[in-house]
């Protein structure tokens, strides 16, 4: 009796893990998704960047070379180890051909070690990190949509030449806060303005009221929000509700659709912003918003769109070079300029960097706002050279000096 | 007896054969160092009856500490586990330390107070990388002869690493000490009536735990590449005390069986539910303590007659 009862034990065991997945699908182009699907950033691009991945699959036809096209998503929480282990199975297990990087600058970083490692394409889209180009890029990166750099070239100058010379920065405490600091505080610094003080608040924050008067104690004339997602939101509401707005002018340094749309324009007015994409900007623009509303009912943010472009992109390369293999498809992105309703002549640079024309915008206010999800008008139209410099970053060990 | 041998045989045996089984290697390496981890943690609750709450603090340290020896300082894989085991031994001897002056309630809730402090140490220190973690650490290879690159040749090193963990638990639990241990466990003022300077008996054994808790996270760390602040955090502490309690906590499968339990259901949960797996594995954990006490393999021992050991 013992002895059948342990075997049983052992029995079940097994029978837990009869349901692994079997095997790498060769016959499949694998796509994969690891976002924020829950936390502070899940409105950014979330289950919506999973809609979108399927709305360019089917555009493109649902299959390439013959082979079908699936799409794999996971909710990495932003836990790097999440993002990196889900990475390196799909590449062991399921035949993982490109992954689509959702936000949080950390989680991409870790993802980017696996892609050299797997030799598998990563485009980073959520992630503003000007490092996944820069000291942490690898031959398999391409940083699609936007970057710190750009932010800081395109609202931080914005505000300086208003007369914003003095600087107080609340910054999410890791990767992608730091370097959007690091990037708003050089252009600061150059333009013969002063940054008095920093503080650092931790990712998911809700109650920003400490930092607030730090901030306005501080006597700086500009509060730089060097944050992304809800956190952007709460501390932009809360800096409304302790009345620091009146004194201080804020900044947003990352701010996307859905944040202003959860801000309110009541609160958001005024703002300046930096973006990649804005869905009233031109016909073809209006016309992929229109289709992305009548799907997930919302506006596309920056990112959702690249996600659509990237993916588009991917798949033309595959069919130009008759391959799924890396580095085929590698060279093959690298050297197609890009020119779809998400850039005009963008191309990607020797870092791993997608070079485009950002706009700096500012939220219209309430009365300006004619129709729902009317929030932008364009202050300024950056080239890429103009929004991310004309050289390759020199940290990266790929560039040739 | 004859059973227990029969059962240990199987489970080696299918251990051995299981890369070629079709599952995933790095899985199951995850799943050997969380099991260590649960089996390390096994030999303070389960057999000294101390209940800790911060058992992450030394499987998270030494993930770090072996993941910064190879990274920025490169030292060998070998050497750096051992780094990493000797620091989570210190911190185990100065937690414990302080910890072992008090009992019940008040031990617990010392060792999840210094177990934060590790944490906050390790979110605020340079060599962490703080939120972002530490990335890209090499497995290197086997006093230069074996490379461990390949995820089969991880895979039996581990292997190895925990089948020797495992019998020198029992070892430790059948010894003279191990006794004292478990008359500790049955009667603590009896056994300092009978003479056993009881501090010292329980230093030894939080010490003890802590190392080889300290030894799967440095492997983890290797295993994966990466060591972050999920490490070191209190919900792994709190893994860990349901992996024993549902695998079933003084018995020496128990452990092994939880963490199966929970690192399977998390990974096939992630895909589908997300962030909610850890209210799906909440509520499992509830039921356990509801309906079997005993944990798994404690009920199925108890059912059948046998002794704990």
């Amino acid at each position: 009796m013992t002895r059948n009862s342990k075997f049983l034990a052992l029995g079940a065991l097994l029978g837990l893990y009869a349901s692994s997945p079997a095997g790498a699908a060769a016959d499949q182009v694998v796509i994969g998704d690891i976002d924020d699907m829950s936390g502070v950033y899940a409105d950014v691009l979330g289950q919506a960047g999973v809609d979108v991945i399927n709305m360019a699959i089917s555009d493109f036809g649902g299959t390439v070379l013959g082979k079908k096209i699936t799409v794999l998503s996971v909710d990495h929480q932003n836990k790097p180890d999440i993002g990196a282990s889900k990475f390196r199975e799909w590449a062991d297990q399921n035949g993982l051909t490109m992954v689509l990087g959702g936000s949080n600058t950390g989680v991409s970083i870790a993802m980017s070690k696996v892609a050299a490692a797997k030799k598998v394409p990563f485009i980073a889209i959520g992630a503003g990190g000007a490092s996944l180009t820069g000291v942490d890029c690898t031959p398999y990166t391409v940083h699609y949509a936007y970057d710190t750099t750009a932010l800081g070239n395109g609202t931080a100058s914005a505000i300086i030449k208003e007369g914003g010379k003095t600087w107080f920065f609340i910054t999410a405490d890791y990767a992608f806060g730091t370097q959007l600091q690091d990037a708003a505080t050089k252009v600061v610094l150059a333009n013969g303005g002063k940054v008095l003080g920093a503080v650092r608040a931790p990712l998911g924050t809700t109650d920003y009221s400490s930092f607030l008067l730090q901030a306005q104690a501080s006597g700086a004339q500009v509060l730089g929000l060097a944050n992304a997602g809800t956190d952007f939101s709460n501390s932009l509401k809360a800096a409304n509700e302790f009345g620091i707005t009146k004194t201080m002018k804020p900044a947003a340094l990352l701010a996307f659709l859905t944040d202003i749309h959860a801000a309110t324009l009541q609160t958001a007015q005024g703002l300046y912003l930096t973006t990649g994409f804005y869905w009233d900007l031109n016909d073809q623009t209006r016309a992929f918003a229109k289709r992305f509303f009548a799907k997930v009912n919302r506006m596309p943010t920056m990112d959702q769109a690249a996600f659509y472009s990237a993916t588009i992109q991917y798949l033309n390369a595959v069919k130009a070079v008759g391959s799924t293999d890396s580095d085929k498809v590698m060279a093959q992105l690298k050297k197609t300029k890009i020119n779809d309703f998400f850039a005009k002549d963008g191309y990607i640079r020797e870092d791993g960097l997608m070079v485009h024309s950002m706009y700096v915008m500012k939220v219209k206010t309430p009365a300006e706002s004619k129709y729902p999800w009317d929030y932008y008008k364009v202050v300024k139209v950056m080239t890429g050279e103009e929004a991310d410099g004309t050289q390759p970053d020199p940290s990266c060990p790929m560039v040739k000096k | 007896m004859r059973a227990q041998i029969a059962l240990y045989v199987g489970l080696g045996l299918l251990a051995l054969v299981a890369p070629f089984l079709g599952l995933y290697p790095v899985f199951l390496m995850k799943l050997l160092c969380f099991a260590m981890f649960a089996c390390a943690f096994n030999l303070l609750l389960g057999f000294t009856k101390m209940l800790s709450f911060g058992h992450a603090a030394y499987f998270g340290a030494s993930a770090y500490i072996t993941g910064w020896l190879v990274t920025v300082q490169g030292w060998g894989t070998l050497e750096a586990i051992l780094g990493g085991v000797a620091v989570s031994m210190l911190l185990g001897a100065v937690i414990g330390a302080i910890a072992v002056r008090r009992q019940g309630i008040y031990f617990a809730m010392i060792t999840l107070a210094l177990a934060q402090v590790v944490y906050f140490v390790c979110l605020q220190a340079q060599f962490t990388g703080g939120e972002n973690g530490l990335q890209g650490i090499a497995r290197g290879s086997l006093l230069g002869l074996l490379s461990l690159g390949d995820d089969r040749a991880m895979y039996y090193f581990v292997l190895a690493v925990f089948v020797a963990v495992f019998l020198f638990i029992r070892r430790i639990v059948h010894s003279p000490f191990g006794q004292v241990l478990k008359a500790i466990r049955a009667n603590e003022p009896r056994a300092v009536s009978l003479g056993y300077k009881v501090d010292r008996y329980k230093l030894t054994a939080f010490v003890l735990s802590a190392s080889l808790a300290g030894l799967a996270g440095s492997l983890k760390a290797l295993v994966l590449g990466f060591a972050t602040l999920s490490d070191v955090s209190q919900g792994n502490s709190g893994e860990v005390i349901l992996m024993t309690l549902l695998g079933g906590s003084g018995t020496f499968l128990g452990p092994f069986v939880g963490a199966n339990v929970v690192i399977t259901l998390q990974e096939y949960l992630s895909d589908l539910a997300g962030s909610w797996v850890s209210v799906i594995i909440g509520a499992i954990f509830v039921v356990c303590v509801m309906v079997f006490r005993r944990g798994v393999v404690g009920e199925i021992q108890r059912r059948f007659g046998q002794r704990s050991d």
